[in-house]
């Protein structure tokens, strides 16, 4: 550790997040949501739309919670729908769509046979994303894995054919990552759009067909250059989990995927997001699929100074439930970011102690770092400094994955020689001061140090006074951002129903007990 | 230094009248010596003299940027120029609240959101959380302001439905997306709403962004819009004195009809 930080209370820390995150765990575990039970049958095989451009996953689970029989579980009705037609689950879903046939009135088959019937379907699509993840660790392998930070830049210009230009171009001048950021407002549908889009603001949809253009594209610049160039969405909002499901079936490599970021900055029910953001991790989990979690937003809505021990607080929760998902430590990006106001005297070093002490508390996490936003203002010379300041930071405290700023926060989605200012800034600033960090030690008692550690106090009394009251309330009591949202507010809470004892979730049964089994790699387990 | 000439001005490079001008952009081509002279045409079509393009960068694939020189050709008459700012006499925190002590006797309800699609509440926030914005504080921490701050992503129905319950003085919309003028839409909606309500002369109607000016507002059909660099004073006072004015104005009228 760089930082001489009291490893007593990081202990503690961990233990008050522990125990938080049992106890959002209960709330989880007694319930299921329409958005996990539209994931279960992506899962089996059950895609496209009907005639009205509504998913079948949709269709099909609306059918279930009008009879009042969401409760057992999607997969226990396609089950015995299948059992008794004979039908695949696509052909049930088109003839349940077409009116043909009534989805939830299956109700003479036996669970054994039910559940016999779909382990074909339910192999087959486990087998896809373990290919997927295996397939990734032999690119990585083969190709060169970029060295840290690793550098990330978006693209969002809303048709996802012109971002196959940009996301290109942005690979060939150096980019490691690419995050398609989607259509502002996605993350309040409550269905995921079908097929490839070309119109979207400030983003283009996140849509499987999407997915699987942008991967392809990625690919072939990544056999180009000879890197390997990884690809990022967002599994978060009212379908965090049917992302997550899109994104392991076609290789997807990261996945924005936060524990509480919904509530808070889109007032999602917390019941919903809980229950969500669980099955999605257990999909990133088995995919290899790494999570990069949302702190930076805590700093955007508040002071960066006065609230980054909230962002710890998070990063210690984000990490505990994110463990009880089967998540490794490898694949637990948790966010953190340089937003404190420039003006500020030795802002700087209060930006680096704050970064060495997440790396620090952090050490075997891919720590994502997101760049000044929210004092770039359009004077896109500072900001281009700030940018370089920032990168500075990331290299010398050991950060893993680089959000770019772009010079443009602030005026514009970026433009394609945005992007490329970025990342040539970028590659300056860490091949100059590559090894920098090990150079360093901090004077101890110094305003680094002195920092780090005021941070990691304020940061324990915060997790002490969440585990007394539980999550929901301290949410309710505003500790996060300010912002207070109760547990029955919020979008999305007529999606969340009470499991029947009886209730089956093939997938959260079989991943966790794979995902024990191990193997030599974490993210591909062969 | 010369003197400069209003009616014909044009930009400064480091002589009077030199109208030197940077410009960066990309083009769609591989790069090379044609995208290079490709680069130089153009901005000699844009009206550009002496162009130089001073550098030219691979993008990867089909795109090169460019950083390009020239000297501009063309000049502004600033005697002829007439742009409409706010009327607002610049006060602290401190004299906003007295002012409106003494000059109003009342408190001021705002309500404010990001509405439509719009999820990027940094602007609102600075103006009106307690905690303000570059060390100045929200209208939050006013004693003489009521300000209700609804968040992102807010239909402009629930917008206006809230400023007739709360009886609202003023109704304060930020957006930052503005992606294909979507911001342009989403604003004119919330005039025809308030229009149609019948409360358009109960509230002053305020927008702000990074892309927003006092005129792009005005012509929007609201009393006052704020671009970058503002800050919640800025907001407040012009709130508190056009509130005044309006006062003025309806007493006068009432004392006419008598």
């Amino acid at each position: 550790m760089k930082l001489n930080l009291d490893t007593d209370k990081i202990a503690r820390c961990r233990e008050c997040a522990s125990d938080i995150a049992d106890e959002v765990m209960k709330g989880v575990e007694r319930v299921t949501t329409t958005a996990i039970e539209r994931t279960v049958l992506r899962l089996v095989g059950v895609d496209g739309v009907d005639s009205a451009g509504v998913p079948l996953p949709n269709v099909l689970v609306d059918m279930l919670r009008e009879a009042g029989r969401l409760g057992d579980g999607a997969a226990c009705h396609m089950g015995r729908a299948v059992a008794a037609t004979g039908l695949s689950p696509q052909a049930i879903a088109d003839k349940a769509a077409a009116g043909e046939l009534d989805f939830a009135s299956f109700d003479d088959v036996e669970d054994d046979r039910a559940r016999a019937v779909l382990e074909d379907a339910i192999e087959a699509s486990l087998a896809r994303i373990e290919a997927n993840a295996a397939k990734r660790c032999e690119l990585i392998e083969k190709l060169d894995p970029g060295t840290e930070p690793l550098i990330y830049v978006i693209v969002a210009t809303g048709n996802i054919y012109e971002d196959v230009g940009q996301a290109q171009s942005a690979a060939r001048s150096g980019a490691d990552i690419i995050a398609v950021i989607r259509s502002t407002a996605q993350s309040l549908l409550d269905y995921v759009p079908y097929g490839a889009t070309t119109e979207g603001f400030g983003g283009t949809f996140a849509t499987q067909e999407n997915f699987r253009i942008m991967r392809k594209a990625l690919d072939e610049v990544s056999l180009e250059t000879g890197r390997y160039i990884r690809l990022v969405n967002y599994c978060s909002g009212l379908c965090m989990p049917e992302i997550a499901a899109m994104g392991a079936m076609e290789r997807l490599d990261m996945m924005l995927n936060d524990s509480m970021y919904g509530i808070l900055f889109r007032d999602i029910n917390m019941k919903r997001t809980f229950a969500d953001q669980h099955f999605s991790r257990m999909l990133n989990a088995y995919a290899g699929i790494t999570i990069n979690t949302g702190e930076d937003n805590y700093l955007t809505t508040s002071d960066a100074y006065e609230e980054a021990h909230i962002v710890l607080a998070s990063q210690f929760i984000n990490e505990a439930l994110a463990y009880r998902s089967g998540l490794p430590d490898e694949q637990i990006g948790l966010g953190h970011a340089f937003e404190i106001d420039p003006a500020t005297t030795n802002g700087f070093l209060y930006e680096v102690a704050q970064a060495q002490m997440a790396r620090d508390i952090f050490p075997n996490k891919p720590l994502k770092y997101m760049p000044p936003t929210k004092y770039m203002t359009g004077d896109i010379f500072k900001g281009y400094l700030m940018n370089g300041m920032f990168n500075l930071a990331g290299v010398m405290t050991g950060q893993s994955i680089q959000l770019l700023g772009m010079l443009t926060e602030a005026v514009h989605t970026p433009h394609i020689h945005d992007r490329y200012l970025a990342i040539r800034n970028a590659k300056y600033v860490f091949n100059n001061a590559r090894n920098l960090g090990e150079e360093i030690t901090f004077k101890r008692g110094g305003i680094v140090e002195s920092r780090a550690q005021q941070v990691l106090n304020e940061a324990t009394t915060t997790l002490e006074q969440v585990r007394k009251t539980g999550l929901m309330a301290a949410i309710e009591d505003g500790v996060f951002a300010g912002i207070s949202r109760t547990p029955d507010g919020g979008r999305g809470l007529d999606g969340v129903v009470e499991r029947n004892p009886e209730y089956w979730n093939p997938f959260a049964e079989e991943i966790p007990a794979r995902l024990t089994r191990g193997g030599r790699c974490s993210s591909c387990r062969k | 230094m010369p003197k400069v000439d209003l009616e014909r001005v044009r930009p400064y490079g480091d002589t009077l009248d030199d109208g030197k001008v940077q410009l960066a952009f990309s083009l769609p081509l591989r790069y090379g010596p044609e995208a290079k002279e490709a680069a130089r045409q153009l901005a000699m079509k844009m009206g550009f003299e002496d162009v130089d393009v001073v550098s030219a960068h691979d993008l990867g694939g089909p795109f090169t940027f460019f950083v390009v020189y020239g000297k501009c050709v063309h000049s502004v008459d600033v005697t002829q120029l007439h742009i409409p700012k706010v009327e607002v006499e610049q006060m602290d925190y401190f004299q906003i609240n007295d002012f409106i002590r003494d000059k109003l006797g009342r408190k001021i309800t705002v309500v404010a959101a990001c509405t439509g699609s719009d999820a990027h509440t940094v602007g609102i926030d600075a103006i009106i959380n307690m905690k303000g914005y570059a060390g100045e504080y929200g209208l939050e921490r006013y004693p003489w302001f009521r300000a209700y701050n609804l968040g992102a992503q807010v239909p402009n129905e629930t917008l206006v439905a809230r400023a007739i319950e709360t009886g609202a003085d003023a109704i304060l919309v930020s957006q930052i997306v503005t992606q294909k003028n979507v911001h342009i839409a989403n604003l004119t909606r919330l005039v025809d709403l308030v229009e149609a309500e019948g409360i358009r002369d109960d509230v002053l109607l305020i927008c702000g962004g990074p892309r927003i000016s006092h005129e792009l507002a005005l012509e929007l059909g609201f009393d006052a819009g704020f671009g970058p660099g503002t800050l919640p004073s800025h907001v407040a006072a012009y709130i508190a004195q056009e509130l005044v004015r309006k006062e003025h104005r309806t007493s006068a009228r009432l004392t006419e009809e008598r």
